[in-house]
């Protein structure tokens, strides 16, 4: 029987799709029970209770954890000899329409201007996919589903190289203090820096996708993780923004090179529901959930 | 600070003895409104139109639940609460005009709201965000759905809930605003942090 590649990345990306929405990856959890543990204000603390006990039954009963069930992206990253992948884009918008029936995801995608929902969380460019190439004969797929409470804190600053590394101290502070309770603390961040206006904000949402307890592999920039992640939690902001030691779980930097008279940086801003799910697909069809 | 189990409709009397940090687990009615309904109402106001529900004692939940339909029947699946800031331009004309006792959402509201609830006696709390399996576990039946046209999340649903909650109270009709305080608090906290 002739291998049907393309049913199987539909199948893996609903299933990558379901994982996503239904369980934490090990490395969110893990971090919300350190928060939980260290957090000193009672307040703060009752919110992470309810935080947790919600995450123990969404797996018991196999519902989504949020009701806001994101806008659904993917990161594909396909390998040189994985063979033809022209089929993509359609096929993971056939898997979100059959994931938003299947688990269920609520309907979240409306036309930006008429508001007109769908019902089926595809629409034009949506779901948003993300393409990288690499060597080797499959196709990693990880899927995203992200919320608007913090996406609708995500923001882009244009520092002048001058501002520098105190700049872009100031710009997350800020951001994270004027959100306050709205992102849902605590919160992932990810920032992006340098590249220009666009990729700066690409880079910020692509840090979510490294495990929290993992630093940049670069000694200054995962110095600054750490620097701008003690900053943020100190500012008294908590667990949804009633107050407490614990205003994020977690906080990773990408770069890229910038031009010499610009400083771009941007902060994506995630809810403590960081859910992300990967999967590899083989070219013989076998597939790995990661 | 005490915890207080309340069943709606909730009269201006029992609202006003409700202060803020007081934790709240309410039992009877409760109907969902987001961005769009808020709009969609005062524009029926404006035009006149009546309202399909009526809100008065009510406990209005900024959420947009994520519901399905199986044998014909409406249920929750998850029904955690949406960011209010949204709706502060709007909520203290509703609260006027429709009188809701209870609001509940996440992230706190500000002055426009925290003056209505004083005026016309009613208080906002925090429910947990994200916890929406949480929540929906104290959601016992979907009593009916209108505005289904603005789509699953903006339609008005309205929810037989049984002690939802815990819900903290952030905003009491006393003029008293928790999120406010804290907000001072930080902001000379941040002050601190990027001088030092």
């Amino acid at each position: 029987m002739k291998l049907d590649i393309k049913k199987i990345v539909e199948d893996t990306a609903v299933e990558v799709l379901r994982r996503a929405s239904i369980e934490l990856p090990p490395d969110v959890l893990e971090a919300i029970n350190k928060a939980y543990r260290e957090e000193t204000s009672e307040m703060g603390k009752s919110q992470l209770k309810a935080i947790l006990e919600n995450i123990h039954l969404a797996k018991e009963m196999n519902r989504p954890i949020c009701q806001d069930t994101g806008l659904m992206i993917f990161y594909v990253t396909v390998g040189n000899k994985f063979g033809n992948f022209a089929f993509i884009p359609d096929t993971l918008a056939a898997a979100t329409l059959r994931a938003t029936q299947d688990i269920p995801l609520r309907p979240n995608a409306v036309h930006p201007l008429t508001r007109r929902n769908p019902g089926n969380n595809a629409g034009t460019r949506v779901p948003i996919i993300n393409y990288d190439i690499t060597e080797g004969d499959y196709m990693d797929l990880v899927g995203l589903p992200k919320g608007a409470g913090a996406e609708n804190m995500s923001a882009l600053a244009m520092l002048t190289p001058s501002a520098g590394v105190e700049g872009i101290k100031k710009f997350v502070v800020d951001r994270i203090v004027s959100a306050g309770g709205m992102p849902c603390p605590p919160t992932v961040l990810g920032v992006g820096i340098g590249g220009m206006s666009d990729a700066a904000m690409k880079l910020a949402k692509k840090a979510l996708l490294r495990p929290l307890n993992q630093r940049h592999p670069e000694k200054e920039i995962a110095q600054l993780e750490e620097e701008l992640l003690r900053l943020v939690n100190s500012t008294g902001v908590g667990p949804m923004g009633l107050g407490g030691r614990c205003t994020a779980l977690g906080l990773n930097i990408e770069y890229a090179f910038c031009h010499t008279a610009a400083l771009p940086v941007g902060i994506n801003v995630q809810c403590w529901a960081n859910r992300r799910a990967r999967a590899r697909v083989h070219k013989d069809g076998s597939v790995e959930y990661m | 600070m005490v915890t207080l189990k309340l069943k709606t409709p909730i009269d201006e009397k029992e609202v006003r003895k409700i202060k803020v940090e007081d934790i709240l687990y309410i039992s009877g009615t409760a109907i969902t409104g987001r961005d769009e309904a808020h709009i969609r109402a005062l524009e029926f106001l404006e035009h006149g139109k009546k309202m399909p529900l009526d809100f008065k004692g009510l406990v209005l939940y900024h959420c947009g639940p994520l519901v399905k339909k199986g044998d014909g029947e409406w249920s929750v699946v998850a029904a955690g609460p949406t960011t209010s800031m949204r709706m502060e331009s709007l909520e203290a004309q509703f609260i006027e005009k429709f009188r809701p006792s209870v609001i509940v959402g996440k992230g706190g509201m500000g002055k426009k709201t925290a003056e209505a609830a004083k005026k016309f006696g009613a208080v906002y709390c925090d429910f947990t965000g994200g916890a929406a399996v949480l929540a929906a576990n104290a959601i016992e039946e979907v009593l009916g759905v209108e505005w289904l046209d603005l789509g699953m999340p903006e339609a008005l649903w309205v929810l037989k809930i049984r002690e939802f909650g815990p819900l903290v109270v952030t905003i009491d009709s006393n003029g008293n605003n928790f999120h406010d305080d804290l907000t001072r608090e930080i902001e000379a906290k941040k002050t601190e942090l990027l001088n030092a």
